[in-house]
């Protein structure tokens, strides 16, 4: 018997942007049941390319094999026609649409929702993957979510699935029971390709990899066989850097403390805070775990005064904030460092100077209301030298710089304001491995000097690489911090999915549903 | 279908070059209208933009029509530079007309010289207080200012009609919906002999210089852009939201309604039912053409009087509809605000 | 009472008649996510255009109200061109749509100032029309109005029930998510938009040669801003926006029906009710946040350049 014709194969796909080249000569092969990584940091090219085999990106040259034949993929609707199947990172799901009206968009078939939602139900439980196709999808977890996402795929019968960056919004046991779907696909004869810059993922994952760097193909290899340095060499050119976190001497004093901090959601769609409480010390980094939806967005909120509350219900250094806008509290010392860098963290159209401004403007930096826009422009230059932005000087707008870059300006600006607690959302979201090492050490550095620092986070590593203590948000509730010492991965991501116990909810009486 | 992709840095010399084409644009749909109503476009344009800018009493025109225009954008650019669109600007204007009105009214024959500067203060008052309304509005019942304001154009409409129709109507003016004439204490004074323009000029200055010094340097004018162009970036950085809408409406509304006394004191010389043709919509485009900018306005704000001008002159001179104004005005926004998409985008390549 | 009641009813019907056409295309352009503030200028355009077309045919509603369509729809692809292709700011494209459209309508029809056309008489529906009150105010209607019932059906089942109607929630809640998973988001829009003008145009028309048949200029006198308050006062839902729209019928028709209901206030007063209505309308609904942000396409006003 021949070998079975490859599933699919690329050949040269070159795709060029006007200020970057994303894909430069790049080739791959996938047989038909391979679970097949793609690696590589963000910027290197991954999503591009998937885009061009889903049809919603055109290459600029190459060619595309299917199954042997040689073949072009006009839009995504033909690329499923041929059984490519993809789940985006940021999900392509309609929040206000129950689950079946979602998945009843994508399938070429007449409009029969009854009909429609008893498969769903029935291939949903067949692979595991259980979903109510009434429930509307912005009551779902982020988890359930993805499930809408491979479902609509697996109904489409897919010969290849694509999974862009599937477990960033998973805890660890939930990355499990995707893989174990996954390998089940793989042994029904589905092809996947699997794109992550998760290094142990992929080798306890999938049987072949690719890797690229800056658009090219930098290597092949099989993750078994390799070890999560051989790995990062290939993916980023060099050993994968390391945080040091030295031991803080200073003085041990509470600077942020929240008590019993409940909060109603604006936002019809949000999640309600209840009863919250946390210490951050001086010289200490307080991490935050927990899945994006679970009260993240309320909590940062109300810490930083966007939103404000009751006036005991959080302190700092001592002093009663909770009733205290953004503005007044950062008069006393508070900074914030947000997910979303463009549109609030800075502002996308404004030069870097007078994004400094934004924040900074009590440096000085005005009088009787006029402002100096060049004492604004002194300090974007300092913040530009001292935290190792690259830009083109403080004139270039916010938006033409790398998300890296951006975050390195609005961290510097923030530190420089000489704050004595940081709150930072999401530190290294979409941020290359360079410039995410460099960003830590710096959260660290400043820790030591005496400045507390809460970091929310959904990258377990991260957390656990610089903080002291680590505590999750899950359904609007926090669980007890715990030293990182007396924690793993493990318990941490039992408590994601909403499972505190006794000890560490020590207000709570019974369990959280799970 | 998707022209358009969005460039790194906004350009600045689209930023700047963007009204210069939507006017060469304009001039080109307009020498079509001409041309498909079988007039000469040379002769035509003669007519409508050169013809009132040969004899000094035009540009005095000019200058009568500019003043309003140019004070009620200075005022409306605040707020557009923070999103908050007032559309409303004609109400405030009426009701600032109304209010410096009713002062001219009530001291009719008093030879005091304060009755001017009192109708001054009461017609900014009156159209603050018709710009402040549409702000409690969005502040407590998160209403849309768009429509607020719209609405109460028409409502400030229906005032006048009632005012001029009923209790101030002049009861020798044969019944028509107007009120007495103003006496001369009650009128801005002539400036330059046998022309129309009046003191109301220092007016309009003033604003420009102010609004000049504002945007330029204020603290608060920065916020307003921040709210604006990223309302996230507001909150975060603790900028009231709230301010925002009572300082954008209030302002704008109270130079609309320093306009409408400039109309009834000036040229106008009473209350009646055409106060205005139209400044406070017209303001809107010379707010954008202008770029916001306080001199940008001013340039603007003559280029929009002499479309005023040149639609009066096609109308005695090519027996054209003075409606012809309105179709050049909304060309000219459209082709702007398409040229302004280039400013933050360009055209996309072709894929090769 | 109900007997002097009824010819106000039904002349509020007749009065909702535009409201409804207007509105119905303004909430299909917005559940796309496309605001288009331009309702008034496409109303006049197809205000002119029918009353033209009616006046110069001979043949009245029947040939006004396609031209007041197509011209209502052409209008509003001059909008699409810049909102949409130019991702240029929606709220501005519609007001200079609205400027454009007032001196349009005005420069065309200085032609027709003082013309008049025949109308419409009205039919009553066999068996309906005998239903004591209800027959009476709804049942003898002229054919618009009928034709303003058949458009309300079809625009509400559409949008609940058929693929359509998803798709073009799906597109005005996250254009980026419909353009990912493959809908020519852009297509879409300008189809609602269309649909839209087509719909303000009828509108239009309507006024023009129905409901007073004689062109008089900006005969729309703020209509189609109405049209628009009352998409978000519906929140978007086609039956709240008809429900809104004879609310606004009966107080259009109130300043007629004053005097012979015993109300004695300035006619000035009665003509700006439905204005300052609308102001009302906007705060009650405006005010329940989380009401109009469950309601609110999520994209609404936002350009799309993917």
């Amino acid at each position: 018997m021949p070998p079975p014709d490859p599933r699919l194969q690329l050949l040269h796909i070159t795709k060029r942007y006007p200020s970057v080249v994303a894909n430069s000569d790049v080739s791959l092969t996938v047989m038909p049941g391979e679970i097949h990584a793609i690696l590589g940091e963000n910027g290197a090219g991954k999503s591009t390319l998937m885009k061009i085999i889903y049809g919603a990106v055109k290459a600029d040259d190459g060619e595309m094999m299917w199954d042997g034949r040689q073949v072009a993929v006009a839009n995504p609707a033909q690329a499923r026609k041929l059984g490519i199947g993809m789940v985006f990172q940021h999900f392509s799901l309609f929040e206000t649409l129950s689950v079946v009206e979602n998945i009843a968009l994508v399938l070429d078939e007449p409009f029969d929702l009854p009909a429609l939602a008893a498969r769903v139900k029935e291939v949903s439980e067949r692979y595991g993957l259980p979903l109510d196709p009434y429930r509307s999808v912005h009551s779902l977890s982020v988890g359930e979510r993805q499930r809408v996402e491979i479902v609509r795929c697996l109904l489409q019968d897919p010969k290849l699935l694509i999974l862009d960056e599937p477990t960033s919004v998973l805890t660890p046991q939930a990355v499990q029971k995707l893989f174990e779907t996954l390998r089940r696909l793989a042994s029904e004869g589905v092809s996947i390709l699997y794109i992550s810059h998760k290094l142990h993922e992929i080798k306890s994952l999938c049987d072949s990899a690719t890797i690229m760097r800056g658009g090219k193909v930098t290597g092949t290899a099989i993750p078994r066989d390799e070890t999560p340095a051989s790995l990062a060499r290939m993916m980023i050119g060099r050993e994968l850097p390391v945080c040091e976190a030295p031991l803080y001497t200073g003085e041990n004093r509470p600077i942020l403390e929240v008590d019993r901090l409940s909060l109603v959601s604006d936002d019809p769609f949000g999640t309600t805070l209840e009863n919250i409480s946390l210490t951050v010390n001086a010289g200490e980094i307080l991490g935050i775990a927990g899945i994006s939806g679970n009260g993240q967005a309320e909590l940062l909120a109300a810490l930083s005064g966007e939103c404000t509350g009751e006036r005991e219900s959080i302190w700092l250094a001592g002093e009663a904030i909770g009733h205290l806008d953004a503005g007044q509290r950062r008069a006393k010392g508070l900074v914030f460092v947000p997910e979303e860098r463009l549109g609030r963290g800075a502002v996308p159209a404004l030069s870097l100077s007078r994004n400094a401004l934004l924040t900074a403007h009590r440096q000085g930096m005005k009088q009787w209301g006029l402002v100096s826009y060049r004492k604004a422009k002194e300090f974007a230059e300092q913040c530009i030298a001292r935290f190792d932005v690259r830009c083109g000087g403080p004139e270039a707008a916010a938006r033409s710089l790398s998300g890296g870059n951006l975050q390195k300006f609005i961290v510097g600006r923030e530190i420089m304001l000489a704050p004595k607690l940081m709150i930072v959302a999401q530190p290294t979201w979409g941020v290359d491995v360079g410039a995410a090492a460099f960003l830590r050490q710096t959260l660290l550095d400043l820790s030591r000097t005496g400045v507390a620092i809460l970091v929310i986070s959904e990258e377990l590593e991260e957390l656990f690489e610089i903080s002291d203590r680590i505590a999750v948000l899950a359904a609007g509730k926090l669980s007890a911090a715990q030293s990182k010492a007396a924690t793993n991965a493990e318990s941490v991501g039992l408590q994601m999915s909403g499972l505190f116990n006794e000890t560490a909810q020590p207000t709570e009486s019974g369990h959280a549903p799970a | 279908m998707h022209l358009l992709e969005p460039r790194a840095q906004p350009s600045q010399l689209m930023r700047w070059t963007a009204p210069l084409i939507a006017i060469v644009a304009t001039l080109l749909a307009g020498s079509f209208l001409f041309w498909a109503l079988d007039k000469s476009p040379i002769a035509s344009f003669q007519v409508f933009f050169i013809e009132p800018l040969t004899t000094s009493y035009g540009w005095s025109e000019l200058l009568i029509k500019a003043c309003p225009l140019i004070l009620i954008a200075q005022g409306l650019a605040i707020g557009f530079k923070a999103r908050i669109y007032n559309i409303g600007a004609e109400g405030q204007l009426i009701i600032g007309a109304l209010f410096g009105g009713g002062v001219a009214i009530y001291f009719d024959g008093s030879d005091s010289a304060w009755v001017i500067p009192a109708m001054v203060v009461a017609g900014a008052l009156g159209g603050a207080l018709w710009g402040a309304l549409p702000a409690l509005l969005k502040t407590r019942f998160n209403a849309e200012e768009t429509l607020t304001t719209l609405m109460l154009t028409y409502v400030a409409t229906f005032i006048l009609s009632y005012m001029v129709n009923g209790p101030w109507r002049d009861p020798e003016g044969m019944n028509f919906p107007q009120s007495i004439m103003f006496g001369d204490n009650a009128l801005f004074g002539i400036l330059l002999e046998g022309s129309r323009v009046n003191t109301s000029v220092f007016i309009t200055l003033f604003a420009v210089l102010a609004f000049w010094l504002f945007n330029a340097r204020s603290f608060l004018s920065y916020q307003l852009e921040v709210g604006g162009q990223a309302p996230a970036a507001s909150r975060y950085a603790g900028f009231s939201a709230k301010q925002t809408v009572w300082f954008s409406l209030v302002i704008s509304g109270l130079t609309a309604g320093l306009a409408g006394v400039g109309e009834v004191a000036g040229p106008v010389g009473q209350l009646n039912l055409n106060i205005s043709p139209g400044y406070g919509f017209a303001a809107i485009i010379v707010a954008y053409l202008g770029r916001l900018h306080a001199l940008g306005i001013v340039l603007a704000g003559c280029l929009m009087a002499l479309i005023y001008l040149g639609g009066e002159a096609a109308q005695v001179s090519l027996q054209m509809p003075a409606a012809i104004t309105g179709i050049f005005q909304g060309m000219l926004l459209f082709f702007l605000l398409g040229a302004d998409a280039f400013i933050d985008n360009r055209l996309r390549k072709p894929i090769r | 009472m109900i007997d002097s009641l009824i010819p106000v009813l039904a002349g509020a019907i007749a009065a909702a008649t535009p409201l409804i056409f207007a509105g119905l295309g303004e909430l299909v352009a917005e559940r796309t996510g496309v605001i288009n503030l331009g309702v008034e200028g496409m109303m006049l355009t197809g205000a002119i255009a029918g009353f033209a077309l009616a006046a110069e045919t001979g043949y009245g509603a029947a040939a006004g109200l396609p031209a007041g369509a197509l011209a209502g729809a052409a209008t509003a692809m001059i909008f699409a061109f810049f909102a949409l292709s130019l991702a240029a700011n929606q709220a501005a494209c519609g007001l200079a749509l609205t400027i454009f459209g007032i001196g349009l309508s005005a420069f065309i029809g200085q032609h027709y100032v003082s013309y008049s056309l025949p109308g419409l008489q009205p039919i009553a529906i066999p068996l309906l029309a005998d239903i004591p009150v209800i027959g009476p105010v709804l049942f003898k209607q002229d054919a618009v109005v009928y034709l303003s019932f058949i458009t309300f059906a079809v625009v509400a089942w559409t949008l609940a029930k058929t693929r359509l109607g998803l798709l073009l929630k799906a597109v005005g809640e996250s254009p980026d998510a419909a353009h990912a998973i493959g809908y020519p988001v852009l297509g879409i829009r300008y189809g609602a938009v269309a649909f839209g003008g087509a719909m303000a145009g009828i509108a239009g028309a309507y006024l023009s040669t129905v409901y007073t048949p004689l062109w008089v200029q900006n005969m729309s006198a703020g209509r189609g801003w109405i049209a628009v308050a009352l998409v978000v006062f519906a929140t978007w839902k086609p039956t709240r926006l008809l429900l809104g729209a004879y609310l606004f019928g009966a107080v259009t028709i109130l300043q007629f029906h004053a005097q012979g209901l015993g109300i004695d206030v300035p006619v000035q007063f009665l003509a700006a009710l439905p204005y300052a209505a609308t102001i009302v309308v906007l705060v009650v609904i405006s005010r329940d946040r989380k009401l109009l942000q469950l309601n609110l396409p999520a994209s609404l006003g936002k350009p799309f350049l993917p």
